[in-house]
């Protein structure tokens, strides 16, 4: 790859690549120093959606930011909830009832899923596949339509609250989760069928669009990124939270580096997230979803807080510097689709422009999130 | 009144296939977006007439109403030469492909010559167009419709020759008459010839879709890639003669599979033949090319160039000298 960048000819152009483009998914700029199709520079230029999020959070009270977390990362929307809830919590220290462990558990998994699904038809519609993309979401309707009926939007939630959830789930939301899991369990293999066992999709991610372990640690890159690199770290388990620990489930991991290893883990981790749903909708346990003892007026102690959860695209972390005062005094928030961004731009180097497209999307970025 | 009656021929001709060629443009990119509703378990277009079946006159309208705009810096004259040169050599092409035994606007000895000389003229259209339009994404894919359709030319025109070594002329009427009766008789099972050609078959379909920039094959266009490709700067008409042009080429080119390899107008079982045939395998296999790509996911520019080859033009060269020495052992 470097031999291609070295003997490239002066005879260079800049490519603009967004805000507005197809396979950016936002507005997303790159820019991009072009050799004929060959890339020479890949820039990725930010800050077309920032609505800075961070500063917001130091200017309401702890609870009034709780909905600006789901507007970040709309397509797992509930991470973000759930991350900022769980800070809060962990702050000023809120006992939270099982019930509400368990429902979050299954609301947040159900989420993960209809992420992935709709990263996988995005990202076979950036490779030209276009049906794909209808199947998914017709089994993301599914989900959406699940989560609607207990949080009351279908996109950005806002539906933890500090010490619980919102409302209590009703047996029909159980029994449709069961009920979707064995669907989804039903259709996986034809996405297999159909897209993975494709051989022109094959030839398009094996072995192209490198990013190994190194280069992950580098730049801080998180989840199915670095998962795909052959790093084993999934804050569900090595940093766990909510009740995680409780449940069975596999991290997967591929050694591959290349655009295929990510694939299959988003593949994969949607099996897992089956089978944690599965399994709490199987052991939850009755009582209030909201704690007895919870404040209505929030003022953590003076502090330091960070706490990390596992998104759809990795680790998200929030730190928060509580004054003592119904505000936080700051509010710093680590995306994952930010670092795993600026890989970009180094795996990109000598790549044909088709490629880095593919390489781009099985980053599965979301702007807002990375402008946040 | 012989004159009389060539200028009346010559008149029938004219305004019959250039309205075949606009209806099929039309009412193909209805089959498209219909086949695709299927595909994708929805319905397509349904509300402008029954079964949507109005939304080509409605799409015609709407293109046809928008403002003409050259882009500031583009070429103009090879901006507008573009749509034109696309279309007319693929109307050029009608001319010579006998639909049944009797229609045929001119029954040429070297047809085959002249339909393969008319279609690659379309590169040209796109190259130029791409071109004039001074667009960086539109300039990318022009590069790659040249090299693309370069590579492409070879095996199919290879396969052209073998099918010319079999039946022994370039006459578009008598290759069909050639595989009269029934569908053992049709090139694509005369394994006298040659054993190889359902392959040659394959190399054809396959080239015919990278010739017409159908996916996967659709490099040029590459909607997630090039923007709209070739196409993107082009408002209104100019767009919409680009698309006529592409079906218009579709239509040529799943007409010469099966006047080549189908049988033409004959029958499977050798009863009835007549225009009906034609049709029915010639739209037999462009739902297969819709089907196609909205099955498959978009191939990348290299691997492409590789599969012409390393794999096709091989194959190709392999059924070539196979049938030259079948022939002249036999």
């Amino acid at each position: 790859m470097t031999a291609i960048a070295q003997s490239a000819s002066s005879e260079t152009f800049v490519l603009n690549l967004g805000p507005q483009h197809p396979a950016t998914h936002g507005v997303l700029r790159v820019k991009l120093v072009m050799d004929g199709e060959y890339i020479v520079e890949a820039e990725p230029v930010l800050g077309y959606i920032h609505r800075m999020h961070e500063k917001m959070g130091e200017n309401r009270t702890w609870a009034q930011f709780l909905p600006n977390t789901g507007r970040m990362d709309y397509l797992h929307a509930l991470a973000y909830n759930h991350n900022y809830v769980c800070l809060v919590e962990r702050a000023a220290s809120i006992e939270v009832p099982e019930r509400a462990e368990y429902i979050r558990v299954i609301t947040n998994e159900l989420n993960r899923i209809s992420s992935h699904l709709l990263w996988f038809g995005a990202f076979v519609l950036d490779l030209g596949g276009f049906s794909p993309l209808l199947y998914a979401f017709d089994d993301r309707e599914q989900i959406l339509d699940l989560l609607e009926s207990v949080t009351g939007s279908r996109l950005t939630y806002c539906y933890f609250r500090f010490g619980g959830v919102y409302n209590d789930v009703d047996q029909d939301f159980l029994d449709g989760c069961k009920a979707f899991v064995a669907r989804l369990r039903e259709r996986m293999p034809m996405y297999h069928n159909l897209v993975t066992k494709n051989i022109i999709l094959m030839k398009r991610l094996q072995d192209i669009g490198f990013i190994d372990a190194e280069m992950c640690r580098k730049y801080g890159a998180t989840g199915p990124v670095a998962r795909g690199a052959g790093i084993d770290f999934d804050v569900r388990r090595h940093e766990p939270y909510s009740v995680y620990p409780r449940f069975d489930f596999d991290i997967p991991v591929y050694p591959g580096c290349d655009s295929m290893a990510r694939y299959m883990v988003r593949m994969d981790e949607m099996e897992q997230s089956m089978r944690i749903i599965e399994q709490a909708v199987g052991a939850i346990p009755e009582g209030p979803v909201m704690a007895a003892k919870a404040p209505k007026i929030i003022k953590p102690p003076k502090g330091d807080y960070y706490h990390a959860v596992e998104t759809a695209r990795g680790s998200f972390g929030i730190r928060a510097v509580s004054d003592g005062t119904n505000t936080p005094y700051r509010m710093k928030l680590r995306t994952p689709s930010f670092s795993n961004l600026v890989t970009f731009g180094e795996a990109a180097k000598g790549m044909l422009l088709p490629d880095a497209l593919a390489l781009m999307g099985s980053l599965d970025l979301v702007i807002p999130e990375i402008d946040r | 009144m012989t004159i009389d009656s060539e200028l009346l021929r010559l008149l029938l001709y004219v305004v019959g296939f250039i309205a075949f060629i606009a209806t099929n443009a039309a009412y193909l990119v209805w089959l498209e977006r219909k086949e695709a509703g299927h595909i994708q378990c929805r319905i397509g277009p349904k509300e402008v007439g029954p079964f949507g079946l109005l939304q080509p006159v409605a799409d015609g309208l709407k293109l046809m109403t928008k403002q003409l705009i050259i882009p500031k810096g583009a070429d103009s004259f090879l901006f507008r030469l573009g749509p034109v040169l696309v279309m007319t050599p693929a109307v050029m092409c009608f001319v010579t492909i006998p639909y049944s035994d009797t229609i045929v606007a001119r029954n040429l000895d070297v047809g085959l010559l002249a339909i393969f000389a008319f279609a690659s003229v379309n590169v040209l259209g796109l190259l130029l167009g791409a071109w004039g339009s001074r667009n960086k994404y539109a300039v990318i894919s022009a590069a790659r419709v040249v090299s693309q359709n370069v590579a492409y030319e070879i095996p199919m025109l290879i396969v052209i020759v073998t099918m010319v070594m079999v039946t022994g002329t370039m006459n578009l009427h008598e290759v069909v008459t050639s595989q009269n009766g029934g569908f053992w008789h049709w090139n694509i099972f005369r394994f006298s010839a040659s054993p190889l050609m359902p392959v040659a078959f394959l190399i054809y379909f396959v080239c015919m879709l990278a010739e017409t920039n159908r996916a996967p094959f659709d490099m040029a266009e590459a909607e997630s890639e090039l923007v709209a490709g070739a196409f993107t700067e082009y408002p209104g008409m100019g767009f919409g003669v680009f698309f006529m042009g592409e079906y218009a080429n579709i239509v040529v080119g799943t007409s010469m599979a099966t006047i080549l390899f189908l049988g033409g107008w004959n029958c499977p079982f050798g009863l009835w033949p007549g225009l009906h045939w034609f049709l029915i395998k010639m739209y037999a296999l462009i739902f297969t090319v819709i089907w196609i790509r909205w099955t498959f996911p978009r191939t990348t520019f290299y691997s492409l160039l590789n599969l012409s080859w390393k794999v096709l033009i091989p194959v190709a060269f392999a059924n070539l000298i196979l049938t030259s020495a079948l022939l002249k052992v036999l």
